[in-house]
């Protein structure tokens, strides 16, 4: 039997079975989307305010942003979040100790990042079916834009979140790249263009992987009577390939190294001294 | 027909002996300035049950834990089933059985479905008459988790869910199976069905080494003892060796007409057959010789002396 294919199929066998424990638990369900349901409540009192200089909602501008919040989440935040935890209750070690079962635990989570995100997306998608006006959700074309910004924005994300998980030592300090994120969004043009900000500020946006996530949901989903709130009144599609894809190729240079070292550092005493530290904080 | 094989024959008569399954020698470990293992050398042969005793703080796990390849040492030589750790690939790693201290890992996993997921792995390693994974419903009749087979695992009691730790460890019928402290928290029961378990699988050529500093669970498994104190093997052998290299003479009482009477002596057997032959009532007859544990505690407290 093919060693690599089997690492590969109970990769995916991995993350289908984590993903069908999250989407048959609705407690783990609503905390996987109770922020978007926080984000989708503006949208709502916005839908009759225009965007300046356009014929778009705030509420049509702010919806396909959230989509590439979803990637951003997911991928960043989720994946990190995961990596910590599960470093600290000793499922990685476990994973260590089987025979390829460091690549089969990474398969399994970008097939269960990958299925969180569509669960979003597909909540975001029929919240702005219903709330908001102005969207082309009926052309072929705008769902294939989609369809290459789904797995190019996991792959510029996802590196960049085993990364910040390998880095961080306790699931106490996950908030300690939560607020930054937030911070980038705000920045990125989530919430509002970016075309209006001072100059600095556009190229520190641009400089992320998160602007060009939203721009490129934007381009799908807005009529090009939107291109006017933003840079160059256009929708960039080759930079955001470059972008994006810059960011991939640098996160994968990195994530495989830092990977590497964060697992080598596991065995069973590590293991057993965090969760004395861990039995100890909730003691107290 | 006559058989030509002579004792001059000694390839015959002693057939040679097989590579060790874990083979030690000089090991030592540093983290920064403080020494941790002192040059450590020991053999295990294969279906052997060793077991590595000490008090905490003596190297047991660093030392089980660079055999399993999860820690570099700082020196000497150590192989496992004829690999050096620090170089062993997935499929030498697939020959090995590690048995981790579960916390709360894959709490929303099902108990036959883990079990399902993590044999799996050892599907590609099959062969040489060996089935690879351990089939599910055996495993878990193996280790008496039967009955919760459809649990999740967070809802398994500590108990449960170190039967779990162990069928987990053997799943992928390992040829060396590694178990640190593998019975803390087990009730004398579980620890009784614990022991046989261990003995079915070294019975079936299983190498087996664990760490504990239980010393009656090391003198009721372990064909070898190892003794480590401040990184240094103190002492090795059968728990009988043990307590004859150690305990010196051995205490033979008995009544004999009404009288108690006591002797001591180095050779038990060869005093009581001698002592019955002599004729009289012997009754009441005990041998009591200094114990492992008396052993352990005095060599446990040199050490610390010297600290």
């Amino acid at each position: 039997m093919n060693v690599t294919g089997n690492a590969v199929r109970q990769g995916l066998s991995r993350g289908g079975t984590e993903l069908r424990q999250v989407l048959s638990n609705g407690q783990d369900l609503g905390s996987n989307l109770v922020w978007l349901i926080g984000l989708l409540a503006p949208i709502y009192f916005l839908r009759d305010n225009m965007l300046a200089g356009t014929d778009v909602s705030v509420a049509a501008f702010v919806l396909p942003s959230l989509l590439s919040m979803c990637i951003g989440f997911n991928g960043l935040l989720n994946l990190a979040q995961q990596l910590v935890v599960e470093r600290e209750d000793g499922t990685l070690l476990r994973l260590k100790a089987l025979p390829h079962g460091m690549v089969s635990y990474l398969i399994g989570k970008v097939l269960l990042v990958a299925g969180m995100v569509l669960v979003a997306w597909v909540a975001v998608l029929g919240a702005g079916a219903l709330l908001v006006d102005g969207l082309h959700l009926g052309e072929a074309r705008r769902w294939l834009t989609l369809l290459w910004l789904l797995p190019l924005g996991l792959l510029a994300m996802l590196p960049l979140g085993a990364v910040f998980g390998s880095l961080i030592e306790s699931p106490r300090s996950i908030g300690l790249v939560m607020l930054p994120v937030f911070a980038l969004a705000t920045v990125s043009g989530i919430f509002h263009p970016i075309a209006g900000f001072p100059t600095w500020l556009q190229i520190v946006a641009q400089a992320f992987p998160l602007y060009w996530l939203g721009l490129a949901a934007r381009s799908a989903l807005l009529p090009e009577s939107a291109l006017a709130a933003e840079i160059g009144e256009s929708w960039r599609h080759w930079e955001t390939v470059v972008a994006l894809g810059g960011w991939a190729v640098l996160g994968m240079l990195a994530a495989p190294v830092v990977l590497r070292l964060m697992a080598r550092r596991e065995s069973g005493s590590t293991m057993a001294a965090r969760r004395d530290r861990a039995l100890r904080r909730r003691a107290a | 027909m006559t058989t030509t094989v002579t004792a001059a024959d000694p390839v015959r008569t002693a057939p040679p002996e097989p590579p060790p399954v874990v083979r030690v020698r000089g090991l030592q470990m540093s983290y920064g300035a403080q020494q941790v293992l002192r040059g450590i050398d020991f053999t295990i042969t294969r279906g052997q049950i060793v077991a590595l005793l000490g008090p905490n703080g003596a190297g047991k796990s660093t030392t089980i834990e660079i055999l399993e390849g999860f820690r570099l040492r700082s020196g000497g030589e150590v192989s496992v089933l004829g690999v050096d750790p620090a170089r062993g690939d997935e499929a030498w790693r697939a020959r090995l059985g590690i048995v981790l201290q579960s916390w709360r890992d894959h709490g929303k996993w099902r108990v036959r479905e883990l079990l399902a997921h993590f044999g799996s792995f050892y599907r590609p390693y099959a062969g040489d008459g060996v089935t690879r994974p351990w089939d599910v419903d055996e495993l878990l009749a193996a280790v008496g988790l039967s009955e919760q087979a459809d649990k999740p695992i967070g809802a398994l009691s500590g108990g449960q869910r170190r039967r779990l730790d162990i069928a987990v460890g053997i799943v992928g019928r390992p040829e060396v199976l590694f178990l640190d402290e593998p019975t803390v928290g087990f009730d004398p029961q579980a620890r009784q069905e614990f022991h046989e378990l261990l003995r079915t699988l070294a019975d079936a050529r299983m190498t087996i080494l664990l760490t504990t500093h239980d010393l009656h669970e090391a003198e009721k498994l372990a064909d070898q003892v190892l003794i480590l104190t401040g990184g240094r093997i103190a002492a090795r052998g059968t728990v009988a060796e043990l307590a004859r290299e150690f305990g010196g003479d051995a205490e033979v009482t008995w009544t004999s007409g009404g009288r108690a009477h006591s002797a001591r002596t180095a050779d038990v057997s060869v005093f009581v057959r001698r002592l019955i032959q002599d004729g009289g009532e012997v009754e009441d007859l005990r041998v009591h010789r200094a114990g492992l544990e008396e052993i352990y505690l005095s060599m446990v407290a040199r050490e610390e002396a010297k600290r």
